[in-house]
């Protein structure tokens, strides 16, 4: 299952996709949830019972702020999170 | 000679936003003969529902408006159409919550986030082929793709703003004063289609209609502009995750045929049929669920409801 969290407003589209399915087979313990300076990501039980990461939902409502940091203009290369998702399962729209 | 003092009375006000409750029961069934009973409950930000299901059968259901707190709503839901049928929380054997207030259901033994269970209503309601469900709720809207057995494949969820949402279109009906009912055939009594107002925020939206009246146009072209704005925005939503034939909608703007038809339009696919409520799918699929999680169980006496 193809995840996505965050919204659509005025300035643009805002969404981090996570793909459940690449997620349960995570070979290094969820790094996502190590790596994000701001701690958005966690470990959660979902509907189909697998244990999979997801954003927290205090922060989904504001992704365009939280993620700036870890943006290129935020001296970032590359995003921790999608660096450390070894399986590939994150991913930015914007 | 005593002057009379009329009592001052503020005149009546009409709620034009509100919308038809409704219950129903298969008569044709007896839930005494049925070896599982399970009861799905949907606690949204505006309306609640109650769905009663026998042996995996749809066997009635409860439709009413969510009140001032979620237990007390779960609760007038799941009363509504156990009376109608003589059945108390003792005969179910296993209750599943969802929707926004699903933690706050005081006798539900599991909840389920009502993504998963409109995907599994919708399945049930529209058929396997179902590929594609727009869900509008009350005050988010989503894009939900799944599989034919109806699990969820990809999800997309836009509750930032209440622009899109069934509380948008009870704004506008009360702004208009036009029973909400009316909306969806009055938008189609233009002479010209018009352009869509705002879709990016309800308060713009209202604003902008007010301008509009104020122009002059008439309160159906108005209402058209808004079912056009409405569905621009949720088309975007479902072209993010792929539209793909069947295509249902469930929530209360399903039966808002302003909305529907011209979903239908832009996106050139006609929505699939039911013949049952189009609100009733995630308590539906909540129902379905328990069922299956019983089934699983082997269970043969009713489980004592969660305190």
């Amino acid at each position: 299952m193809i995840a996505n969290y965050g919204y659509k407003d005025g300035s643009g589209e805002y969404y981090i996709a996570i793909d459940t399915d690449q997620c349960i087979q995570c070979p290094v313990d969820h790094a996502c949830t190590k790596v994000c300076p701001k701690g958005m990501f966690e470990i959660i039980t979902d509907d189909y019972d697998d244990n999979v990461a997801a954003i927290k939902q205090a922060h989904r409502r504001a992704l365009a702020y939280e993620c700036t940091v870890c943006k290129p203009a935020g001296g970032y290369a590359r995003l921790p999170c999608t660096t450390a998702c070894t399986p590939g399962a994150i991913k930015h729209s914007w | 000679m005593s002057a009379v003092i009329q009592p001052n009375t503020a005149p009546e006000k009409k709620e034009y936003w509100r919308w038809a409750e409704n219950t129903w029961v298969d008569e044709t069934k007896d839930w005494r003969a049925a070896k599982i009973l399970t009861c799905g409950i949907d606690v949204g930000s505006v309306s609640s529902q109650a769905v009663l299901v026998c042996d995996g059968e749809l066997y009635g259901f409860n439709n009413m408006r969510t009140g001032n707190n979620s237990p007390d709503s779960a609760n007038n839901a799941l009363k509504g159409v156990m009376d109608k049928c003589g059945m108390s929380l003792d005969n179910i054997h296993f209750v599943v919550g969802t929707g926004y207030g699903r933690v706050n259901v005081p006798f539900a033994h599991k909840a389920i986030t009502e993504i998963a269970c409109h995907a599994r209503g919708a399945n049930y309601m529209g058929g396997r082929g179902i590929r594609t469900i727009l869900d509008m709720g009350g005050q988010d809207c989503k894009a939900i793709h799944c599989d034919e057995k109806g699990k969820v494949t990809n999800f997309l969820m836009n509750d930032k703003c209440a622009a899109g949402t069934g509380r948008g279109m009870e704004v506008i009906a009360d702004l208009l004063q036009i029973p909400i009912s009316e909306l969806g055939p009055r938008s189609f009594d233009v002479d010209v289609e018009p352009a869509a107002v705002s879709s990016v925020c309800v308060v713009f939206a209202k604003s902008e209609a007010l301008g509009l009246l104020k122009s002059g146009w008439t309160k159906n072209k108005v209402v058209a502009a808004y079912c056009q704005a409405m569905a621009e925005r949720v088309v975007s939503l479902l072209e993010r995750i792929g539209v793909e034939k069947e295509f249902f909608i469930t929530g209360g703007i399903g039966k808002n045929a302003g909305v529907v038809k011209r979903i239908e339009r832009i996106l050139k696919i006609e929505t699939a049929q039911t013949k049952y409520d189009s609100q009733i799918a995630g308590a539906l699929g909540a129902a379905l669920f328990a069922n299956t999680l019983v089934t699983k169980q082997g269970a043969s006496a009713p489980i004592k409801a969660a305190a």
